[in-house]
């Protein structure tokens, strides 16, 4: 770890007020600090979040839920109310991973085997900055790369609760973070299939959610030939695995749904 | 009556109060008065020539101390890493070893090459000024798979070494294995890959070295297996300080598994650079740093062949193997995938001939060297695989064909083709034991029930014989160990009646504090609680050879057992002159001295405080009660045991659950059951996670090692593996006093070719190990 300074300020506005090109956001650490030990960055100050209260919590609110950008894996777990959002952070790394980790840092990070895109996207969410409002289909756009402008910090993620939904995550043995993770959801904007893990970034497979509005039973994807154009392809699965699980965790997303 | 804490109670470990309340004190844990810290430069290049080291601008940083680099280690004349154990070609000549010195003079050969040593005030400064040392490298060709090392057009590694071929060993008989495959009813084939992997101990490498300028005394705190050995080899061949200069201390080590045998760059340049600077430096090692520089285990690449005749009994077995030493040879590199490989192809079978040969190929990888089991784990999953392949070829039950050609149990001692001689065993008891255990007939009930929800569920043998208790001096010398292989053991009564034993061997997780006490309590009736051993610190204990090879007990336990007997022999002249009778009508049982046909006698602790307050006392003998004892081994011992998996596959993902494991093994005599159990459950995480789970990947374009985090090498989890069912059987050793013959490695030796044998009895298709969700996918796919 290089030398930072270190602050931590009570509202929004301080922090806004202290970001620059040299300022990075801490949030729970577990992306950063291994990053900052690995002296792979090299921040003049972190900017800690965790003394803003209005930034934590699960705050049900109708046929919506807010989680606010510092809500822990743990919390998400135990309090949505959304049943396939619980178990999604509950499947996140390890109990300490969990209790460090929050939604606004894993998704303002977006990493490619991250769990929650897959549940920003498949669930419909919007993503609430200091600044504005953005769609989960707007939010994510490339590997570890999102819609966040300079200085935008995270407030909070609302997700309409869907008519039913379930995630399915087959873990990369040795990180445990997704090989492939498919989220299946019935929302009110209709069937959506998205799917973690398997690309540069995670995506919707309209191909599925059409077949699926159609029909919602497995064997409406059967024929669904998904490429494996454009998968990712590493020493733990190959492209061509990766478009066989998607299709398979699919299912199985979907027999989950169907009881 | 029987001892309670004595030979046979599972007695709870003594040293666990420590570790469980956070007292353990390792390497880490050590601080000295004005210590600096170490930290390595590296290599981040497979293959290079070092053009030039600047370090000017790093030396005048913020607290640096020094930077040393190689050409300051050759100026002071400290010695190269060796390898203690000379192997001889086919053609004669004697291994092949490029010099390597502890710090790279000209070249670097391997990702993660020590370069040079930044010594500073603090761990942050020494790492910022590491990034300021200027290292002018030129690439060259680098190479990292063994069988392309020894391809003819393959980048030369060391300008001395042609072909990079270390050595090209053999043993057997070439004519008669051929012979006996030419003329089979039935040959089965295959190429088998042992994957590479790193041995990850909880407690990375670490090194306090500490010079007293007043005594001239340098001494070594490491996170060693064997201190005597480092002590040794430090001393004799990188001429660090001569032996009674040298203190090597390894305090409590959080795990070795092999990889804390070797006598390591870092810890050589620690022990050297602590006089050079006249100050304590530590290094311990980053947990990356351990994936990149401690030495690997396994990576063969094999050709084996078996003939059976058409009741499918075994008339030959060849075998030739290419196996990756890396860049160097390690320690005890060369006799890896030699003796302790070749010579364990027999199995548990009767094998009328059997030829091996090996090549070691020197590639731009990191040393490889033992690992637990090593070379065994490495033999059985040959064997196994192969009479496993042949049942399934000739349509012959596995079990049944193993029953057919397992050495008889009145066959002992039985002398095998590729010179061990096992002393004891019952092969088919175990077998029966694990088959009834695991409702083995009842697996094809359990099959069609799987394949119903649309799951592959298989069944797997592994029949496995490991040599331990390592070793006869006489004949390892002869063989080409540097070194003896005995070990030796001290037994100190105090006056009041406790006793420090102190053991050549070393503890690093195996519970000696608790398994040689038991040997102490029962053999002399002292409590356990007053039995103290002391391991680990050359300046205390005698020297002693230290623990691999699961031969603590049956080595390290049988000196004890010797230095048992002098204190008996003694304890019965003392019990003799003050009980007024003769030396042989004194009669001994677990610490009471009796005079035959008489109720007189004296305990142990009332003979001890007499050595020591001698006013009556025999004329003719020492006071004191503190005897010694050397014991070297009659043979190896030889533990065996049935272990059967059984498995489901998920063939839409090709995922792997292992729903039932039974291990029967016979370690003979059994001092402390639980510790054993606990002995065979890891050497079991470690067998499974190497067949399912861990491979040391590097990637053949850069050379960099791709696996060099938890996030990409898979280290096997507790909701990776079953529920464990674990019995021994018992059938003594005849070759050491306490009949035992070693569990360390039994599990990790057994367990990947029971695994593998389990998953391709289900995908029908044979598949090479780490059996990933993947290659397990594209099986049951067809593709
Ligand atoms: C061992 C281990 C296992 C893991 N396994 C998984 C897994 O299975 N699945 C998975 O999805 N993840 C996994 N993770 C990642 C984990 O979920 C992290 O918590 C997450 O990636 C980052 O969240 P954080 O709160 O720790 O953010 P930090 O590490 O503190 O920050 C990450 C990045 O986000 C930025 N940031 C943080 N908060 C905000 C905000 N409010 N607004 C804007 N930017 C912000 C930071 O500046 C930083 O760049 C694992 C991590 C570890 C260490």
């Amino acid at each position: 770890m290089y030398e930072f300074d270190y602050k931590r300020p009570g509202t929004i506005d301080e922090v806004a007020g202290l970001l620059n090109d040299d300022t990075v956001l801490l949030a729970g650490g577990q992306t950063l600090i291994p990053t900052l030990k690995q002296r792979l960055a090299q921040p003049e100050t972190l900017v800690d979040l965790s003394a803003i209260e209005s930034l934590r919590g699960v705050c049900p609110d109708g046929d919506q839920l807010a989680i606010g950008a510092m809500t822990t894996h743990a919390e998400v777990a135990n309090k949505a109310t959304i049943p396939a959002l619980a178990s999604l952070a509950g499947g996140i790394g390890d109990a300490q991973v969990r209790n460090r980790g929050t939604i606004g840092g894993s998704i303002a990070n977006n990493d490619p085997a991250a769990d929650y895109p897959a549940a920003v996207v498949g669930l419909n969410a919007v993503v609430n900055t200091n600044r504005r409002t953005i769609a989960a289909d707007d939010f994510f756009t490339d590997l570890f790369e999102t819609a966040l402008e300079e200085g935008e910090i995270i407030t909070n993620v609302t997700f309409p609760k869907p008519e039913a939904a379930a995630y399915i995550k087959f873990d990369n043995p040795a990180s445990r973070y997704a090989i492939v993770g498919v989220m299946v959801a019935k929302t009110s904007a209709g069937i959506r299939v998205a799917v973690t893990g398997a690309g540069p970034c995670v995506f919707r497979q309209a191909e599925m959610e059409a077949a699926l509005s159609a029909s919602f039973t497995p064997q409406a994807l059967e024929n669904i030939a998904v490429s494996a154009d454009g998968l990712n392809s590493d020493i733990h699965a190959s492209a061509e695995y990766r478009a066989n699980l998607i299709k398979v965790l699919a299912k199985r997303a979907v027999v989950q749904i169907n009881g | 009556m029987t001892n309670e804490t004595g030979i046979g109670a599972s007695v709870r470990r003594k040293e666990d109060k420590r570790f469980i309340i956070g007292k353990g004190r390792y390497l880490d844990d050590i601080t000295k008065p004005g210590q600096t810290y170490g930290y390595f430069v590296r290599s981040p290049y497979a293959h290079a020539k070092i053009n030039s080291i600047d370090t000017s601008e790093a030396l005048n940083a913020s607290g640096v101390v020094d930077i040393l680099t190689g050409p300051d280690m050759e100026a002071d004349g400290i010695g190269p890493i060796i390898c203690g154990w000379g192997i001889t070609s086919k053609d004669g000549t004697p291994h092949k070893a490029p010099a390597h010195p502890a710090l790279a003079v000209s070249h670097v050969k391997y990702v993660g090459h020590q370069v040079a040593l930044v010594v500073a005030e603090t761990l942050q400064e020494a790492k910022d000024a590491a990034e300021l040392v200027e290292i002018d490298y030129e690439e060259l060709p680098h190479v990292i798979e063994v069988g392309d090392a020894l391809a003819s057009d393959a980048p030369q590694i060391h300008d001395d070494i042609p072909g990079n071929l270390s050595f090209d060993w053999e043993i057997g008989d070439r004519a008669a294995a051929e012979q006996a495959i030419a003329s089979a009813h039935h040959v089965t084939r295959m190429d088998l890959r042992n994957n590479r992997l790193i041995p990850n101990a909880m407690e990375p490498r670490a090194a306090l070295g500490e010079y007293d300028a007043g005594t001239d005394e340098i001494t070594l705190y490491t996170t060693s297996q064997n201190p005597h050995v480092h002590r040794l080899v430090l001393s004799a061949f990188n001429a660090v300080a001569p032996e009674h200069k040298l203190r090597v201390i390894a305090p409590d080590v959080g795990g070795g598994f092999g990889s804390k045998i070797f006598i390591y760059s870092e810890e050589t340049v620690c022990a050297w650079a602590t006089k050079k600077l006249n100050r304590p430096i530590k290094w311990t090692a980053e947990r990356s740093e351990s994936f990149l520089s401690d030495a690997h285990g396994r990576d063969h690449e094999t050709h084996a062949e078996m003939a059976f005749d058409a009741d499918g009994k075994i008339l030959g077995f060849k075998v030739s193997t290419k196996a990756n030493v890396g860049c160097y040879l390690s320690t005890f590199a060369s006799a890896v995938p030699t003796y302790l490989y070749g010579t364990l192809l027999n199995g548990q079978y009767t094998m009328p001939a059997i030829y091996c040969e090996v090549q070691a190929g020197f590639t731009n990888t990191a040393p490889v060297d033992a690992y637990r089991g090593a070379g065994r784990p490495e033999a059985t999953y040959v064997v196994e695989r192969m009479i496993e392949v042949g049942a399934r070829e000739m349509g012959i039950d596995p079990g049944e064909i193993r029953k057919r050609n397992f050495i008889p149990p009145d066959a002992y001692p039985y002398e095998t083709p590729v010179i061990m001689a096992y002393d004891s065993g019952n092969y088919a008891l175990a077998m029966d034991k694990a088959q009834a255990a695991i409702d083995y007939s009842g697996f094809e009930a359990r099959k069609a029930e799987s394949a119903q929800r649309g799951k592959l569920r298989g069944i797997g043998y592994s029949a496995f014989i490991e040599a331990c208790g390592i070793a006869p001096s006489a004949a390892v010398g002869s063989l080409g160990a540097g070194v003896g292989l005995w070990e030796s053991a001290q037994v100190r009564f105090n006056p009041t009646g406790s006793v420090t034993v102190f053991t050549g061997s070393h503890s690093h997780g195996q519970g000696h504090e608790t398994t040689f006490a038991q040997i102490v309590s029962d053999q002399l009736g002292v409590p356990i609680d007053q039995v103290e051993i002391s391991h680990g610190d050359t300046g205390k204990v005698p020297f002693g050879m230290g623990t691999y090879g699961s031969r603590s007990l049956a080595v390290g336990g049988s000196a004890i057992m010797k230095a048992i007997d002098k204190v008996v022999e003694k304890s019965k002249k003392i019990a003799a002159h003050t009980l007024e009778a003769s030396v042989e009508d004194i009669e001994h049982s677990g610490g009471v001295f009796s005079v035959a046909g008489t109720d007189k006698k004296m305990t142990m602790a009332e003979i001890a405080f007499s050595a020591y307050v001698p006013h009556n006392y025999p004329a003719d003998v020492e006071p004191g009660m503190d005897e010694t004892a050397f014991y070297d081994p009659l043979n190896f011992t030889f533990p065996a045991g049935t272990h059967i998996a059984e498995v489901e596959i998920d063939p839409e993902t090709g995922t792997t659950e292992i729903l039932d494991w039974v291990a029967v093994d016979d370690f003979g005599n059994v001092i402390n059951p639980m510790i054993v159990e606990g002995q065979v459950h890891g050497g079991l995480a470690q067998g499974i996670g190497q067949a399912l789970l861990e491979n040391c990947v590097y990637d053949k374009e850069s050379g960099q090692l791709l696996t060099g985090s938890y996030m990409d090498y898979c280290m096997p989890r507790a909701d990776d593996l079953p529920t464990f069912r674990v019995e021994t059987i018992n059938t003594p050793c005849t070759t050491n006093p306490l009949g035992v013959k070693g569990c360390g490695e039994a599990g990790a030796i057994s367990a990947p070719a029971a695994l593998m044998n389990a998953i391709t009895n289900a995908l029908g298709k044979e598949i090479d190990m780490p059996a990933t969700p993947e290659k397990v996918w594209r099986a049951a796919q067809g593709l």
